[in-house]
């Protein structure tokens, strides 16, 4: 069925695959969503999930941490791994998976608590410390790796909300990393700010991924092309085109992939 | 009831009054709109609230003091004898006056000055009010003419009517405000009628309470004592209770509808939730004294407790139960209200649905919730007809819930039923209860709308 329409350029040398999604088919409702998708996501690279409004993207990058779970009718069918564990096995804890692929979404959104706390949230919830001295470093450490530890090291007690919007981002990534997570999950992390707050993430997600799966959806794809090494075009619920992201913008092997990169369409 | 005919004239004129400004000013403008500076329908507007405000104000200020300047002319017109009466007598002889001349008194056959009195109230009433009609409807005309003439496709009406409405809005919201101010002032002044009688500290830090006062010199409780101190410890015993009970049942129930319950479930489930507040209180007094209170009594003795059957248990347990839907429904309608953005990134974080609720959704939440609950508290203080059947009327000065208190609206309702005499401490207690009380509530809100706004926080 829909595999036909999809060109899987082998020319990479494939790093390891860190998550593996197999005929990823998925339901809100009675409406599909995603169509028989196969993807793997090379560790410690950026992936970009690309393409239209409506596509799918945010939708598959919601799979891959169980986050559609919330949404009451959604369900998925077809097998995603983690390290060769199947996420949507029954017995798999999903506070436990959760723990292991953060997110970061569209809109900021800390906490209505301090700077400190909301670092330290989830620390706290996973029990991953046992002294305050610990806890402190934790969150010194999350919020340097996030560049935003000599903005707010004079007032972690301060609300996270009365930060600006790009800190407010950088604090959310700040919060992920705290639990060590292996791979972060990025929804479309800057398209709420402006060219500088998004300069500085994008250089933010370079560093970050020296230790971190990145997957990021993307509506520009100026950033897609910066950022990210490999790259993922979906259509319609489907993926078009999987590969090398070099490849994808300059030599893409699908006609509707060369439309949108182009900006014929989306 | 004439008024009011008068009233619904001006109005059908003021109707008329909008057309013609309307049809005028497109006539003037050729009948093309958009060379006027305004919609026509805004140069209608313009003429009827010309026509209509003054004249509407006229009736309101006329039938205001109408009264007083007829009853005046009235009694200026009265033989000697009459007019000369001591000012109590007068009055009475005014209302019968006035009775007769509307039918709800008979003519004395055999009084002639009343007679004439009656029908010289009768012409004034009828010149007053046919001077009315006429300068009504002249104001009314007047105010149509003036209009009129003033429009043209230049008239900026739209900005005169959209300022007219802003002072209707002002009037309005004035009403309100002197309203309030005019019920404190009520209760100020008979408040310090019976501070002259009763100390001021006498009253506020007094232990005793039995507001009985002697008609005659060597009768029984010919000393009596206004020490509000009793009355205050009841209302907030009982109030307590009821938050006891109200504070976590509503949350709870809150949470659940709120995070938990499918939307179908909710559907049902809400609603009949608040049903409870829906039953009048008197059916609460009964349930609180037919029901509860042989149920804790009984249950006491099981326990060897000592509960009386009017208790302050029964009547802050009853009382919470009906003001649970106030925490919960406000409190449910804030937890829905906390942006799904915190929620997902709390899951995003890996917490337990539980974990969410507990620190993220009502820490967000909280300066709603405590809305709620001091709404609910408000509620409670100002309940009087569960504690009169449940709670019983005697002042004591006890913490202990097991015993019979009442409280400051019980009290204030006991004293001033029956035929009372106002010149009385006993009868004017009740409005320095009230004003106390009024106090009391003020300092809350002032108290909680601090806590709500420090702890508030800003969501786009």
């Amino acid at each position: 069925m829909a595999a036909v329409e999809q060109t899987i350029v082998e020319t990479q040398p494939a790093p390891v695959p860190k998550i593996t999604a197999r005929s990823v088919d998925m339901y809100y409702g009675e409406k599909q969503a995603l169509f028989d998708v196969d993807l793997d996501v090379a560790e410690r690279h950026v992936t970009a999930l690309i393409g239209p409004s409506g596509c799918g993207k945010s939708t598959f990058l919601r799979c891959i941490n169980r986050m559609n779970d919330v949404i009451d009718g959604a369900r998925v069918e077809g097998t995603i791994m983690l390290d060769g564990e199947n996420i949507y096995d029954k017995a798999l804890d999903v506070v436990q998976l959760r723990a292991r692929v953060g997110m970061v979404f569209q809109k900021p959104n800390p906490f209505p608590k301090s700077i400190y706390d909301n670092i330290a949230y989830g620390p706290r919830i996973h029990g991953l410390t046992d002294t305050k001295d610990e806890l402190d470093h934790i969150v010194a450490t999350s919020l340097e790796k996030a560049g935003l530890w000599n903005e707010v090291r004079d007032r972690l007690q301060e609300p996270g909300t009365g930060l600006s919007g790009g800190q407010q981002q950088r604090l959310c990534i700040a919060r992920a990393i705290a639990v060590s997570p292996e791979v972060i999950l990025m929804d479309e992390p800057c398209s709420a700010l402006d060219p500088i707050a998004t300069a500085k993430i994008e250089e933010l997600i370079d560093e970050l991924k020296e230790n971190y799966t990145i997957v990021i959806v993307t509506h520009s794809m100026q950033q897609a092309a910066r950022v990210s090494q490999f790259t993922a075009f979906f259509h319609l619920g489907k993926l078009v085109e999987y590969g090398a992201t070099e490849n994808i913008f300059t030599n893409p092997t699908d006609e509707r992939t060369q439309g949108y990169i182009t900006g014929r369409f989306g | 009831m004439s008024t009011f005919v008068l009233t619904a004239a001006l109005l059908m004129i003021a109707y008329f009054a909008f057309r013609h400004g309307r049809s005028r000013a497109l006539a003037q403008a050729g009948g093309k709109s958009h060379a006027l500076h305004s919609l026509p329908y805004y140069y209608g507007y313009y003429v009827a609230l010309w026509c209509g405000v003054p004249a509407l104000l006229l009736v309101v200020a006329w039938t205001a003091l109408q009264g007083d300047i007829v009853r005046a002319l009235v009694v200026s017109d009265l033989p000697e004898n009459l007019r000369t009466l001591p000012a109590q007598e007068l009055t009475l002889l005014l209302n019968n006056i006035v009775n007769i001349a509307e039918g709800a008194a008979l003519m004395p056959a055999d009084n002639t000055d009343i007679q004439a009195a009656v029908a010289h109230y009768q012409n004034l009433q009828d010149i007053a009010f046919g001077a009315l009609i006429v300068l009504a409807v002249t104001v009314a005309v007047a105010g149509i003419l003036f209009a009129r003439g003033r429009i043209s496709p230049a008239l900026r009406a739209r900005n005169s009517v959209e300022q007219a409405a802003k002072w209707i809005l002002i009037a309005s919201s004035t009403v309100a405000i002197f309203t309030t101010v005019g019920i404190v002032f009520s209760l100020l002044f008979e408040a310090m009628r019976f501070f002259r009688a009763v100390p001021v500290t006498d009253f506020l830090f007094g232990l005793e309470w039995s507001p009985q006062t002697a008609i005659r010199e060597d009768q029984v409780g010919a000393s009596g004592a206004f020490g509000a101190v009793p009355l205050f410890a009841g209302t907030m015993l009982i109030s307590f209770i009821a938050m006891v009970v109200a504070a976590p049942l509503g949350l709870m129930a809150a949470i659940y509808l709120a995070e938990y319950a499918k939307p179908k479930l909710r559907s049902i489930a809400k609603p009949a939730l608040e049903i409870l507040a829906g039953i009048p209180t008197v059916v609460y007094g009964f349930f609180a004294a037919l029901t509860v209170a042989p149920m804790l009594r009984n249950s006491g003795d099981l326990f060897g407790l000592s509960i009386s059957s009017e208790s302050a248990l029964a009547a802050g347990v009853v009382m919470g139960i009906m003001i649970i839907p106030f925490v919960s429904s406000i409190s449910d309608d804030v937890i829905t209200a906390v942006p799904q953005s915190l929620r997902e990134g709390s899951y995003g974080m890996g917490a337990t649905q539980s974990e969410t609720i507990k620190n993220v959704i009502f820490p967000a939440a909280l300066p709603g919730i405590v809305g709620g609950l001091l709404l609910a508290v408000s509620r409670a203080i100002g309940e009087t007809m569960i504690v009169v059947m449940a709670a019983g009327l005697s002042a004591n000065l006890t913490a202990n819930p097991f015993q019979a208190v009442t409280t400051v609206t019980v009290q204030i309702v006991t004293l001033l039923v029956g035929d009372q005499e106002f010149d009385s401490p006993k009868t004017l207690a009740a409005f320095a209860l009230g004003l106390v009380l009024f106090v009391i509530t003020l300092i809350l809100n002032v108290v909680a709308l601090t806590v709500v706004n420090r702890y508030r926080e800003k969501y786009d």
